[in-house]
């Protein structure tokens, strides 16, 4: 008795958000799978006919459409990885006490609080090859001896995007892993302690696993706005193919050439890819979706 | 509530005062927030006080590829939202469909004082899509000073140019000055880039990647040798960096001093002369030079026009009103204020215009011989075709492939398009 | 515990490091917004002739107070709305077994996968449909397709760490699984709704797309929006010294929400009830 009316108030609990998202998501992403069966175009959309899979036969054979997935997973990978390890270590700076540490704290927000359009151009800014600070500062420690072309050369560019994406989304990390910190009961490091436990040892063996949820859910949604990329790549670097991330690919598609259908089909592909990803993810690091015993 | 039944009231009452109407709003997308709106926006009032109608305006992005975007958005909602819209050259071809035809409206002699080239750019299957408001074309910017310093003449040739800048570049690095670079140009894969290479192929007489007649005609020996020269450049002449600049990336090098010559918009002419400016007073302009010998000194043209919206609700208003910006007394205050070049041949003759922009009187040669971006022959797929040259070019450029298997395979991507019926 | 000198100074040091990390871009904003014209291209570490024109220019050139109002507006609104969804839906996804909760939790994941650039035409087709078009809850109501499965998960997440014991008590004393949420698991989840609040509240204000797309007058656009669009005096002009200042005015008031909020996400107040 008691269970299934506790499922039907938990169905009840949850009707609005389903009803929401069936409007807010369900509509527009049905609406594109739509369009990538088609040969809809920007600029007369009344001659839109029917094409099954044709798009994607095209999307398929196109080594553009494959060297921006790899230039995507590239940068999704490092950068997600070089932002958990800083994560992972400005929480733990954070967690212990100082004085100044409430000032510290709002510093290490102020990153992800700047608009990524913004943000993307101050670095652009900073980049610039002729009178960047970023080259100035270097040329003079004597790190290099000539300018370097950041954004511009296909060799440095994806490491400026990394270098960018990483310092506007490390707080990101930081809040969510200090969030989770903050919840761990006091007594296991008390008890730790008098042990004798070395700090590290501490870290891996009883920091590290306790929160685990948390931060695998952290990586996950990094990981998975890492894959969706956009704005960085679009507004730091030169729109060249070396540079050119998969919804970079879509958008491309979509408003360059103004083909909506091709368009539609390499973002619906996105979609496909980023789910199987997580599927994986999901498996491999034995991330519970559902809870051990409750 | 009661403000809007208060509305209906004032409204009823003036309509029942009959005789005129009360004047209708026309809003009109024309620029973006900062001077370039209100440069529209002084005109626009001007032209509402004179027939007793409101002018609305709606700021739109710096992005021009943005700016299209969200058009395209209202057009294929049909929306009544905006009347008038500024619309670049080289968009006619791709939202005619959405405009109304201007030619009935306007009479033989106010079309025949605009420049030819351009009002046939903007006639789309017979049909005049907008008005011309005002034009640009690329030119070449150069530092009189360093010219005279290392005893320099002005260049006669692109190869010319190349030489002088990395001479003068080499020279003033080894004085201690090691920002300096040669030359300056837009190498972004964007329409900027499109533009660039059209005025290099133009120049050693390689075509116009796409013809009058629809033929593709960008994979000849004079259009690869011009993108294998500019792409030598990049990296000598040129720093790397240029593969990532737009027109203010370029303008932000030659204004700080730290380049010898920059292509560009006439634009940069008001910025270089600032009273701020680090480089009054030193700075000349000129058309880009030919390829060479059998080469023609070229420029591609810019400009913007506008258009009337066919979903309108307002549209003889907002006819009106753009007949007014495009006349002559609006783009003569334009001109005099803003340094916007005219559309309407007669200005470049008009002594207070060329007190104010002395070097404008030379520009009219440049938008007579011009070279026109294929978008009127291409139409729909304008962009398309942009967005392949852009590539194909980028590619060059930044050392990853050759002009000519590049310019080969461009040629065969046009040729599907053009044999799909796309123009 | 007590440390050591070198430890305290090697510990001083990684916090100005850090420091210096995340607010050297923002110092070099700050910088860049007092210069204008020519100084614009000098590289030095403050600007000889500070212009502080710059600043009230922002206001001068757009409505830029009506900007951070809706802004505010929006993102406060979307904030309110995911919370408020989510408190519900993660109570029943966190505590509740039922058949196709797995199922579910994936496919709130799943929405976070569709690039926003791929949704946009049918949104747009949607905002429209429901007459929202450049009117601010077009806004609030696209901005749930991210904000809305992120505070869910998280949420869940958090609630599924609060113990069974209290829950027990209540269901023991005869509770409804909303009294359940209201009385008992809302007042211990503070840090992480705060925590959440914020990073959907960021989010939101900084979404662009959307805000460009749904809106077209000056008076309804978001402030992302509203800097993209500050041109000069031509068509190709930015003017670098004004854009900075408006980032700057916007960075400020997060900033202070961030300082105000963060004693809340520093309480720590699950500790005593977990104990007890």
């Amino acid at each position: 008795m008691d269970a299934r009316r506790r499922a039907r108030s938990a169905w009840l609990f949850l009707a609005p958000s389903l009803a929401v998202l069936a409007l807010v998501a369900g509509w527009p992403l049905l609406r594109t799978f739509w369009f990538s069966l088609t040969d809809a175009d920007l600029g007369g959309m009344e001659e839109t006919r029917f094409v099954g899979l044709e798009n994607y036969r095209e999307l398929f054979s196109d080594w553009l459409w494959w060297l921006s997935v790899w230039t995507t997973f590239r940068f999704a990978i490092i950068s997600v990885l070089l932002e958990t390890a800083l994560g992972l270590g400005i929480a733990m700076v954070l967690h212990a006490r100082f004085a100044g540490r409430g000032v510290l704290r709002a510093a290490v927000l102020i990153p992800w609080a700047i608009p990524t359009v913004v943000s993307a151009r101050m670095w652009g800014w900073m980049f610039n090859d002729v009178y960047g600070v970023v080259n100035e500062i270097l040329l003079k420690l004597g790190i290099i001896q000539d300018a370097l072309a950041w954004t511009a050369d296909p060799r440095l560019a994806l490491p400026a995007v990394i270098a960018v994406d990483v310092w506007k989304t490390t707080p990101f990390m930081t809040l969510l892993i200090l969030a989770a910190l903050q919840t761990l009961p006091d007594d296991v490091y008390e008890a730790a302690q008098i042990d004798g436990a070395r700090p590290l040892r501490v870290f891996f063996r009883i920091t590290l696993p306790l929160i685990r949820g948390p931060l695998m859910v952290a990586v996950i949604f990094r990981m998975l706005d890492a894959l969706r990329v956009f704005d960085v790549f679009y507004v730091l670097t030169s729109n060249s193919n070396e540079t050119l991330p998969m919804a970079g690919y879509a958008r491309r598609k979509m408003f360059e050439l103004q083909e909506l259908g091709a368009g539609a089909a390499a973002a619906s592909t996105l979609f496909a890819i980023i789910a199987l990803f997580t599927a994986v993810y999901l498996v491999a690091a034995r991330v519970r979706v559902e809870p051990e015993a409750t | 509530m009661k403000r809007a039944l208060l509305a209906c009231i004032a409204g009823a009452a003036l309509a029942a005062a009959g005789g005129a109407s009360a004047g209708v709003e026309v809003v009109i997308a024309c620029g973006s927030q900062g001077d370039d709106q209100s440069a529209c926006q002084a005109g626009a009032e001007a032209w509402a006080k004179s027939t007793g109608n409101t002018v609305r305006l709606v700021a739109v992005p710096t992005d021009s590829s943005q700016q299209l975007t969200q058009y395209q958005q209202l057009f294929a909602a049909r929306s009544s939202d905006v009347d008038v819209f500024r619309l670049d050259i080289v968009w006619p071809g791709m939202v005619a469909g959405h405009m109304v035809d201007l030619r009935p409206h306007v009479t033989d002699e106010e079309l025949g004082r605009h420049f030819a080239p351009i009002v046939k750019a903007l006639t789309v299957d017979g049909k005049l899509v907008a008005l011309p408001w005002f034009t640009d074309a690329g030119l070449l910017y150069y530092r009189k000073d360093l010219l005279e310093k290392y005893g320099l003449n002005r260049p006669l040739s692109w190869p010319d140019l190349a030489e002088a800048a990395k001479a003068i570049q080499d020279r003033e690095r080894a004085a201690g000055n090691r920002r300096m670079v040669g030359f300056v140009f837009q190498g972004k894969a964007y329409e900027g880039l499109t533009c660039n290479a059209l005025e290099w192929i133009d120049a050693f007489n390689g075509g116009t990647v796409v013809a009058d007649d629809g033929t593709v005609t960008v994979d000849n020996p004079r259009a690869v040798a011009a993108i294998d020269f500019a792409a030598s450049l990049v990296g000598n002449a040129a720093p790397m960096g240029v593969l990532n600049y737009d027109e203010e990336a370029s303008r932000g090098a030659f204004q700080s001093g730290n380049a010898v010559f920059m292509r560009n918009w006439p634009y940069a002419w008001a910025k270089a002369q600032a009273a701020d400016s680090l480089i009054k007073d030193k700075v000349g302009v000129m058309s880009l030079p030919p390829g060479g010998p059998g080469g023609k000194s070229t420029g591609t043209l810019g400009g913007w026009n506008l258009g009337v919206s066919r979903y309108s609700t307002k549209q003889e208003a907002a006819i009106s009103l753009v007949k007014y910006l495009t006349g002559p007394e609006e783009q003569k205050r334009r001109a005099i204020a803003y340094a916007a070049n005219p559309t309407i041949r007669s200005l470049y003759q008009d002594p207070d215009v060329l007190k104010a922009n002395p070097f404008m009187g030379r520009l009219e040669e440049t938008f007579l011989n011009g070279v026109a971006r294929p978008s009127k022959k291409t139409g729909r797929m304008y962009n398309r075709v942009s967005a392949e040259l852009q590539t194909a070019v980028h590619g060059v450029l930044a050392g990853s492939e050759k002009a000519g298997p590049m310019l080969h395979a461009l040629a065969g991507k046009l040729e599907k398009m053009r044999r799909a019926g796309k123009w | 515990m007590r440390r050591s000198v070198l430890q305290r100074a090697l510990f001083g040091a990684v916090v100005a490091l850090i420091a210096l990390y995340t607010l050297f871009p923002f110092y070099w904003a700050v910088v860049t917004s007092l210069k204008t014209g020519s100084a614009l291209f000098e590289v030095e570490p403050w600007p000889r002739a500070p212009a502080w024109r710059n600043y009230p220019q922002v206001f001068e050139q757009q409505p830029f107070f009506t900007s951070i109002l809706n802004s505010v507006l929006v993102a406060t609104s979307t904030v309110a709305v995911s919370l408020f969804l989510s408190v519900t839906a993660s109570y029943a996804l966190a505590r509740v077994r039922f058949r196709g909760r797995a199922p579910l939790l994936l496919m709130f994941l799943g929405v976070s996968m569709f690039p926003q650039i791929a949704v946009l035409s049918g949104m747009f087709e949607l905002i429209r449909w429901l007459g929202l078009y450049n009117r601010f809850p077009s806004m609030t109501v696209s901005y749930l397709i991210f904000t809305l499965p992120f505070t869910v998960w998280v949420l869940t997440t958090f609630m599924r760490e609060l113990p069974k014991e209290l829950e027990e008590a209540a269901v023991m004393d005869g509770a409804t699984p909303w009294t359940i949420v209201t009385r008992v698991f809302l007042p211990l989840m503070g840090p992480s709704l705060v925590t959440t609040g914020l990073l959907a509240f960021i989010a939101a204000w900084n979404e662009f797309l959307f805000a460009l797309t749904f809106t077209l007058t000056s008076e309804e656009r978001t402030v992302p929006v509203a800097i993209s669009l500050i041109g000069g005096g031509s068509a190709f002009e930015l003017p670098w010294g004004v854009i900075m200042a408006a980032s700057v005015i916007v960075t400020v008031p997060l900033i202070a929400l961030v300082l105000a909020f963060q004693r809340r996400i520093v309480s720590g107040l699950t500790a005593g009830a977990v104990k007890g």
